[in-house]
């Protein structure tokens, strides 16, 4: 009952206070039109969004103290500051590069960042970062993503020379951190790229051949289509489970198999699509008449045409092929254990979860695998949206 | 109207064709496996002659053709089987199949099943209303903050992995403020609001991760429409902004709307495999995935095919409703 007087409460207080706003704002500004044709509506998503940037600030501030010194009854807090400062960070850095993208470079990149919203080239940072990493987890990580080390189960910030601590066999967390960026992003693109060449080969083989080829091709990808994805490559993933055996890596290899060919039905659409309509071009056709064979015709006429779509379906795939992946490995049936990878570090590390309360910092193991899984897919969407908007030329 | 039942007919059959080529794809997936039932059943250390005995039992030294004909036939009736797990060396020892004292593959599957929908309809439930609601409110208000904290905040829902979504949650909602059960333990004959009590934390987790989608379409769909002159002339009118869109642009953009709606729905049933995992819900999706870890076949083979038919039946519906809801498709010239 208190409750339901509670929520009665703050009902009647956020409407009083978007009446008020609205005929502070009505004298104020001596009755500008603004105010006056402002609906209810509109009045009481200001006080929503004035009341929750108040309870942010006011929660921010009385909890400081107790976050600073570590009080153990701040716990409960820790969490909220750390997506609190995690965004200030964020917007920061991403202001910052697209600050230094619009005064360094050349004409051609310093107009593409003046016309970028913040969200776009905070988007194309992550990606930098995550390839920097990726590529040199060898030379960046401080140790073996399989190497043992002497104390298990070790605390972040217990020990200088394990930044994160170490997992339940005694592994440090950082570098396998680092090793399962090299490793689930690596093994995402490289599928990407896969699906891409099936995909793309398949597509623009049935625009150009059309007849029986592009039947078979395309009632083959209708089929597979029916099954939904996830589910069809965990059936796939039982088999090759069954013939790999106990070599991981062999089911890892499948799994790469598994859904770049699941993937490139998407991928086939797509390019069947745009290929025909490059197809009925007039430069096809001289192509053909000069007698041109058909790779280059694939590859030299068409895909150079096709690029804008086929770049910003590369994107939204990869993000796809990720979180697929990332699924699969936390499922326990995706990529296998001498390669470190978030998905199944998620799944170890989970049950650290349960400290929130008493140990925050050690809670935010499970999540900063996960976090990392979420950072790049958000990050390559913003730049795929940010491209599509860009391309289609929608402006409202 | 004749039309219509005509193309809704056309599409069924559609439906089931698909649905049968999909039976084909599983059942000739399945047969890619090493080895068969009789020896996954009975084991590395067995004899010949009990091998050659199971395999005459079950059928298996039949051709494939007759063996998938006889599966259909078996899956048509609502015979899945018997499940790996639950059959074993005793059950094949008598000359009959075992079908005694064993549970079915479909007596497993079904209560597991009625528990996703569960999961299934309070997230959609909740998704539905919210995602149109916040979709409107973003097409009137567009290129407003709101607008835009929006679309970036979805945006970011969309792309997490859904046990990040998960985790999330379960840390806010059920360690540090402890409002909502992190497992779901379900149990059959539980009161309808212990049920939905210990359903809402995953429901919840789906519906951040569908929300996203259809409220992205609804706004696209509404936004298309507002360039289109009958708005212009409802405008100029003086109709109220509300009003142009509730009345004249929605009608018209429904079409898309139902289509996204539907297709998350199928998302909504085959996708909660993860985040069934997460909360330990006892639904299709763990048994599935039990099953898969235990190449538990007939299970799986028979959840591959349930979840194929839901999605298809899913985007059936939204086909056909698509027609229905626009009139140009309704009444071909």
């Amino acid at each position: 009952m208190t409750f339901l007087f509670q929520v009665a409460a703050y009902v009647f207080a956020l409407g009083g206070a978007a009446f008020l706003f609205r005929l502070i704002g009505r004298n104020i500004t001596d009755n500008a039109p603004y105010f006056r044709d402002m609906s209810a509506g509109v009045a009481i998503g200001f006080a929503i969004g004035a009341f929750a940037i108040f309870w942010v600030l006011y929660t921010y501030l009385v909890n400081f103290s107790g976050w600073w010194s570590r009080d153990p009854a701040s716990n409960k807090y820790f969490f909220f500051y750390v997506a609190i400062h995690g965004l200030i960070i964020f917007a920061i850095v991403a202001y910052a590069f697209r600050w230094l993208g619009r005064n360094i470079g050349t004409e051609a990149t310093k107009k593409l960042f003046r016309q970028m919203p913040a969200t776009a080239s905070f988007g194309i940072l992550v990606i930098f970062i995550y390839a920097i990493v990726s590529i040199f987890a060898g030379f960046i990580a401080p140790y073996g993503q399989e190497e043992v080390l002497k104390t298990a189960n070790l605390a972040p910030g217990a020990d200088p020379a394990h930044l994160l601590g170490t997992d339940q066999i005694g592994r440090d967390i950082l570098s396998r951190l680092i090793y399962g960026g090299q490793n689930t992003v690596g093994i995402a693109f490289a599928t990407t790229c896969l699906a891409f060449l099936i995909g793309i080969t398949g597509g623009f083989l049935a625009a150009i051949k059309g007849g029986w080829i592009d039947q078979i091709l395309s009632r083959s990808v209708d089929a597979l289509m029916a099954i939904p994805q996830l589910i069809f490559a965990l059936l796939l993933m039982t088999i090759a489970t069954a013939w790999a055996g106990n070599n991981g890596l062999l089911v890892t290899l499948y799994m790469i198999l598994i859904i770049a060919v699941l993937d490139s039905t998407r991928v086939f659409r797509l390019s069947r699509a745009v290929g025909l309509n490059i197809v009925v071009m007039d430069y096809i056709e001289a192509a053909k008449l000069r007698g041109e064979t058909l790779p280059y015709l694939v590859f030299k006429e068409i895909l150079p045409n096709a690029y804008a779509p086929l770049l910003a379906e590369f994107g939204l795939r990869f993000c796809f092929v990720f979180l697929t992946i990332a699924s699969l490995s936390f499922l326990g049936i995706g990529i296998q254990p001498p390669l470190a990878d978030w998905g199944t570090m998620v799944k170890d590390l989970s049950t650290f979860l349960s400290y929130a309360a008493f140990l925050p910092v050690q809670a935010t193991l499970p999540l900063m695998a996960a976090g990392a899984i979420a950072l790049l897919t958000v990050g390559v969407n913003f730049v795929v949206d940010w491209m599509l908007q860009r391309t289609s030329g929608l402006k409202e | 109207m004749n039309s219509v039942l005509g193309i809704i007919l056309q599409r069924l059959g559609l439906g089931l064709l698909t649905l049968l080529v999909v039976s084909i794809l599983i059942f000739a997936s399945v047969n890619a496996l090493p080895g068969d039932f009789a020896q996954a059943i009975l084991g590395q250390g067995a004899t010949p002659e009990a091998v050659a005995a199971i395999r005459e039992d079950l059928g298996l030294n039949k051709p494939p053709i007759t063996r998938y004909f006889d599966w259909l036939a078996g899956v048509i009736t609502g015979d899945f089987g018997t499940s790996f797990a639950q059959a074993n060396m005793s059950s094949f020892a008598g000359a009959d199949t075992g079908k005694g004292g064993i549970a079915s593959v479909a007596d497993q599957m079904w209560p597991r099943f009625k528990t996703t929908l569960f999961l299934a309809g309070t997230a959609a439930a909740i998704s539905i209303p919210l995602s149109l609601l916040l979709g409107i409110l973003a097409a009137l208000y567009r290129n407003s903050a709101y607008d835009r904290f929006i679309n970036v905040s979805t945006l970011s829902a969309i792309s997490s992995p859904e046990f990040f979504l998960a985790y999330i949650l379960i840390l806010f909602l059920s360690f540090l403020n402890p409002i909502l059960p992190s497992l779901s333990n379900i149990s059959e004959g539980m009161p309808f609001l212990d049920k939905l009590y210990y359903t809402l934390l995953p429901a919840l987790t789906l519906t951040l991760a569908v929300t996203a989608q259809m409220m992205r379409m609804t706004r696209a769909a509404i936004i298309n429409l507002l360039a289109s002159p009958y708005i212009e002339m409802a405008r100029l009118k003086g109709v109220s902004p509300m009003r142009v869109i509730l009345i004249h642009a929605l009608p018209n953009a429904l079409a898309p709307i139902i289509n996204v709606i539907a297709l998350n729905l199928a998302y909504l049933i085959t996708g909660v495999v993860v985040i069934e995992v997460v909360f330990v819900y006892p639904g299709i999706g763990q048994l599935f995935v039990d099953s898969v870890k235990n190449r538990d076949i007939p299970i799986v083979q028979a959840c591959c095919l349930l979840f194929a038919t839901v999605y298809i039946l899913l985007n059936l519906t939204a086909d056909i409703m698509s027609i229905l809801s626009n009139p140009r498709l309704r009444h071909p010239k």
